[in-house]
């Protein structure tokens, strides 16, 4: 068991330093989530209330990741390391699980700049508005990761990635706006601690089908 | 629309979609069958020659 | 590969007599509803079309499930024609939810409609099935990231109801409420025979769509035989 979670930080720790010697993808997120807000500014009417800015948010939030997504298997697939890793003696979850955390913080610092400027830009954050963008953000990177992977696989490449993940990423945009928005946002907390449970669980065990030959 | 022209379109729309499926599988199964003669008359000159 | 049983023609005949068995339940037998008038006998092919294309998904999910588990050849193809017959039943479902809402409320979308929204995303959710496999090169890499897909479509569609259900707080209020099945006797009668029906419609275009991707494959592999 502990080898399986070394496995998982030994992968993830590579991602995050090829991403600090490559400093390609998370200058890109960065940039693009603070000009989607400014974007969102304009776009929209002068009058309209927190509601919509709230909306708008979480749109910039799931295309930053999409972004963030279409870059998460790119290192692999160039030098042809995917294989190389499938066949190490590791467990093939493994490679998902240390995928989905090292998105996950690329994420989570695009976040950290993303939201105070939100917040001085539109409206005011506050607590489970927070919490609704963290749990929203696991379930974004681990069904991503799963789903990029697939994309990865597929002749379409940048195109089919937002086809499959938009669908799926729905519920975490209402999980998430209802919990910035409403007046009872617990409920919409433990949906979206619902769906990262359940959709964790079935990218963990799926990963192995999409990957092996 | 009046509600009965309403509902004849949805009994109606229900029937042109299964009726055009009809009409696409027909179409696969003319092409399977131009395919299938093709291959008869490749397999019986094979026959004739070997 | 032996010849399936029950016979397709057998089912299609059943299909047929059903079907005409429902017609006659639903325009004749059943009593015209007191609230909402004729725009009520929608209902007979909106619902049950509805839970058939969501039959479909599970049937597809169930044989993606299978060919994980056993990886035998068959799954795949039978997988992806019952997401084919899914989807065709969701775009029937979304036609006739739209053809519905204008003839009881007057519009043809309604955000605060359950299932129209819900389909909607199940829709968008499995024409992306279809872009992924035209994507994929043939073969086991390609079956198998595409069972995986509709195994997630299944584990979506109880997901995406219970956020639908929880953001009708902040989308729209909501105004309207669904009739639910407090129908009489011979109303709930006509919906079974037409949800009949339609199940076994949706069964027989599956088999018959199986029959069609089965010869193309034998096909393909005489030609390859024979022009080697």
């Amino acid at each position: 068991m502990s080898g399986y979670f070394s496995d998982v930080a030994a992968l993830a720790r590579k991602d995050l330093r090829l991403e600090l010697r490559a400093r390609d993808t998370l200058p890109a997120m960065l940039l693009f989530v603070l000009s989607t807000l400014v974007v969102f500014h304009f776009a929209l009417p002068s009058e309209s209330g927190d509601q919509a800015a709230y909306g708008l948010l979480w749109v910039a939030l799931v295309f930053t990741a999409l972004l963030g997504l279409g870059r998460a298997w790119v290192p692999e697939q160039e030098e042809g390391a995917l294989d190389g890793l499938v066949l190490a003696p590791c467990d093939r979850s493994a490679i998902w699980l240390g995928k989905s955390l090292a998105t996950l913080a690329f994420l989570v610092a695009a976040e950290a700049v993303a939201l105070p400027a939100f917040a001085l830009l539109f409206a005011a954050l506050d607590l489970a508005a927070i919490a609704g963008v963290a749990l929203a953000s696991i379930g974004i990177c681990t069904v991503g990761s799963l789903v990029a992977a697939m994309a990865a696989a597929s002749r379409g490449r940048e195109v089919i990635l937002p086809l499959l993940f938009l669908p799926l990423a729905i519920p975490l945009v209402v999980g998430g706006v209802g919990s910035s928005v409403s007046a009872d946002p617990g409920t919409y907390l433990a949906f979206l601690g619902l769906y990262d449970a359940v959709f964790a669980i079935l990218s963990w065990a799926a990963f192995e089908y999409v990957v092996t030959e | 629309m009046s509600q009965e022209q309403l509902v004849a379109a949805a009994y109606g729309v229900f029937l042109a979609v299964v009726l055009a499926w009809i009409v696409i599988i027909a179409a696969k199964l003319s092409r399977l069958e131009r395919e299938t003669t093709e291959l008869a008359e490749l397999a019986r000159r094979r026959r004739d020659d070997g | 590969m032996r010849t399936a049983n029950p016979s397709v023609p057998l089912l299609a005949a059943i299909a047929v007599a059903l079907t005409g068995a429902a017609v006659v339940m639903v325009f004749f037998v059943a009593p015209e509803d007191v609230d909402q008038g004729i725009s009520q006998r929608i209902f007979y092919v909106h619902v049950p079309i509805a839970l058939t294309a969501y039959a479909c998904f599970g049937l597809g999910a169930w044989k993606a499930l299978r060919l994980l588990w056993t990886r035998g050849e068959r799954y795949d193809l039978e997988s992806y024609t019952a997401i084919h017959q899914g989807t065709i039943f969701g775009a029937l479902t979304l036609l006739t939810g739209a053809i519905w809402a204008k003839a009881s409320w007057g519009v043809w979308w309604l955000w605060s409609e359950d299932q129209l929204v819900l389909f909607l995303v199940l829709f968008l959710f499995y024409c992306a099935y279809f872009m992924l496999r035209f994507s994929l090169e043939p073969g086991a890499r390609r079956e198998r990231i595409s069972a995986v897909y509709a195994l997630f479509g299944v584990a979506l569609i109880p997901v995406s109801f219970l956020a639908i259900r929880l953001a009708e707080n902040f989308i729209h209020p909501t105004v309207f409420t669904r009739d639910g099945p407090q129908m009489d006797g011979s109303m709930f009668g006509a919906f079974c025979v037409a949800w009949a029906a339609l199940l076994l419609l949706a069964y027989v275009m599956y088999r018959v769509e199986l029959l069609g991707k089965r010869t193309d494959a034998n096909l393909r592999l005489l030609r390859e035989t024979l022009t080697s």
